[in-house]
């Protein structure tokens, strides 16, 4: 099943149209339940059953069956990391039968796994090393496009187990080599929440404004995953978050609090990449692909400053604008990555969707975007809303160009989409549309 | 509490070594003229490698912004929280920053924009680290 290195990615600048621009479609999506944690008893709730669920749920959407599937692309990277500890590793203990003899179906899945799992008959595409939900869909666009398949399911599981996430591995070593020898000996682990929580700051400073003018952001992305069914939120009998709650919560990375990080959570999510023209015939109406691009920025110094992620995130808006053959005012719906609260006002005022421009999010947040508003922004609930599936920025997307988002759906026009899991420095972002030029 | 130790590389090694004589030390261009650190194989701006060597710099710098610790996940570092982490900006090279815990400042307390010095802590058998220090 694998396969040769293969030069997929748009991640330069200049590249022009995407030469594929709408001869590929999204054309199903399914959703396992999102629990906090796997109970490690549960066989039917295992990170491979929910990611074999996710994938019948794609197909029953998509109006396909098994045997027409001819590609599956799936993350086969722990979400945890080498620093995942108890929270995402099954080892040391005893395995159980078959297929859960080994970490794949517990805490890892990939495409061999899935379609052997899955009695896929006809699979002739199934890379491995396959990169994050930031970059797969990219992947299977450019797939699709290429002809390496024309059926195929992407798939991306998110593992959590009892532990504390994130506090084992690598994080709980005494020494630090690699890139760790510049940042462990201070206490920076090196995540996102560091990387941009400095920036956060510099932008607060050099534009003015509080942390907690993020608070809007946070409220109504919470509000917005109480309007997900299938989120962790809302099937988890979450309250909405108030402005009290969100101000009184306990800090983790003073000014950073516990409610501008999302919440570990184990699922899997997996969608139906197909051509247009085989989308077509399918059972729902294609959300056609207008774009893909990634972005793998490298810092200068030990912490990229503001004007980096200004730098960064203005560079991957313009590939992506310019692959799309799209502009700012062109976009309706946008669903950029949140999985520390103090990210997304940086792709915000990047991508200027709404006109809004440098240093306007924070009164951009204090106006009304309220999915029934003006300005929907996210109107996905991210990860914030939703748990850390990391996949909610596809899903809504795609549902609004279908105008199937029930009480999520916006007002406003709703036939262009942009969407990602990325940060300033790597990622990649999504443009959907509803017609395909 | 110990903060981590370091393992030097290859790459870090002449970078640790300064530092364990107590000597700011970072890369510079020839070419470009621009300090450099973390160490790297070649030029961040001009990608030359032959034109790097280490420069010893005076170790002046400023509070660029810092942010306070208070639920990591570095084992090692948990019993000192809630402690600062603040971004220090090189004088010599204003795009050249580190980060320091600013020993003798109490959390919450750091004064934003003040001028720092350079010192040296020891953090395990043998081995200093780079911290830096509010200039009174």
């Amino acid at each position: 099943m694998a396969t040769q290195p293969y030069k997929w990615r748009r991640d330069t600048d200049g590249l022009g149209v995407w030469e594929h621009r709408g001869k590929v479609a999204v054309a199903g999506f399914g959703h396992s339940p999102v629990n906090r944690r796997w109970d490690e008893t549960s066989m039917d709730q295992t990170l491979g059953a929910y990611s074999m669920l996710a994938c019948e749920l794609a197909m029953e959407d998509a109006g396909v069956t098994p045997d027409q599937i001819d590609g599956v692309i799936c993350c086969d990277s722990h979400i945890a990391g080498s620093s995942g500890g108890t929270a995402s590793n099954w080892a040391p203990r005893p395995y159980f039968e078959p297929p859960y003899d080994s970490e794949w179906g517990l805490t890892l899945v990939n495409g061999d796994w899935l379609v052997k799992q899955l009695k896929l008959p006809n699979v002739k595409y199934a890379p491995s090393n396959v990169p994050t939900i930031g970059e797969m869909l990219g992947l299977a666009a450019q797939s699709i496009a290429d002809g390496k398949c024309t059926t195929c399911l992407v798939i991306y599981p998110t593992g959590n187990m009892e532990g504390r996430y994130r506090r084992g591995g690598e994080n709980a070593q005494d020494h630090a080599d690699g890139a760790r020898q510049w940042t462990f000996p201070w206490g920076n682990h090196g995540g996102n929440d560091f990387i941009n929580i400095f920036p956060h700051n510099q932008y607060c400073l050099k534009y003015g404004g509080t942390h907690d003018d993020v608070a809007p952001f946070v409220i109504n992305q919470h509000r917005n995953g109480l309007l997900t069914p299938w989120g962790y939120n809302a099937s988890s009998g979450m309250v909405q978050l108030t402005e009290d709650d969100y101000v009184n919560s306990r800090y983790i990375l003073n000014p950073l609090r516990i409610f501008d990080c999302d919440r570990p959570v184990n699922a899997s999510a997996a969608y139906l990449v197909t051509t247009a023209e085989r989308a077509r015939d399918m059972k729902q109406p294609p959300v056609y692909v207008l774009n893909h691009s990634q972005h793998n920025f490298t810092q200068r110094t030990t912490q990229p400053d503001l004007d980096e992620i200004e730098e960064w995130t203005d560079r991957a808006a313009t590939r992506m604008y310019e692959g799309a053959g799209l502009g700012p005012a062109d976009v309706d719906i946008f669903n950029p990555y949140d999985g520390y609260s103090i990210m997304s006002q940086f792709f915000l005022e990047a991508f200027q969707w709404h006109g809004v421009k440098r240093g306007d999010s924070f009164a951009f947040y204090a106006d009304d975007i309220r999915v029934e508003g003006p300005h929907p922004f996210s109107s996905s609930g991210g990860n914030l809303g939703n748990g850390r599936t990391r996949t909610a920025m596809y899903t809504d997307s795609i549902e609004q160009l279908r105008g199937t988002a029930g009480p999520r759906q916006v007002t406003i026009r709703a036939e262009t989409a942009l969407a990602a899991f990325t940060t300033p420095s790597s990622g990649g972002w999504m443009m959907f549309g509803k017609h395909p030029s | 509490m110990p903060k981590i130790i370091p393992a030097p590389d290859d790459l870090s090694k002449p970078f640790w070594d300064a530092v364990n004589e107590k000597r700011l030390s970072v890369q510079n261009c020839t070419a470009c003229d621009r300090l450099q650190y973390p160490p790297r194989q070649t030029c961040f701006a001009c990608g030359s490698a032959e034109m790097l060597e280490w420069k010893d710099v005076e170790g002046k710098g400023h509070i660029s912004t810092y942010i306070v610790i208070e639920d990591g996940r570095l084992n090692r570092r948990m019993p000192d929280q809630p402690y600062n982490l603040a971004l220090i900006t090189l004088d010599e090279d204003t795009s050249v920053n580190f980060y320091s815990n600013l020993p003798g400042v109490p959390p919450y307390e750091v004064p934003v924009g003040a001028a720092v010095q350079v010192i040296f802590e020891e953090v395990g058998p043998d081995q200093l680290i780079h911290e830096w220090q509010v200039v009174d």
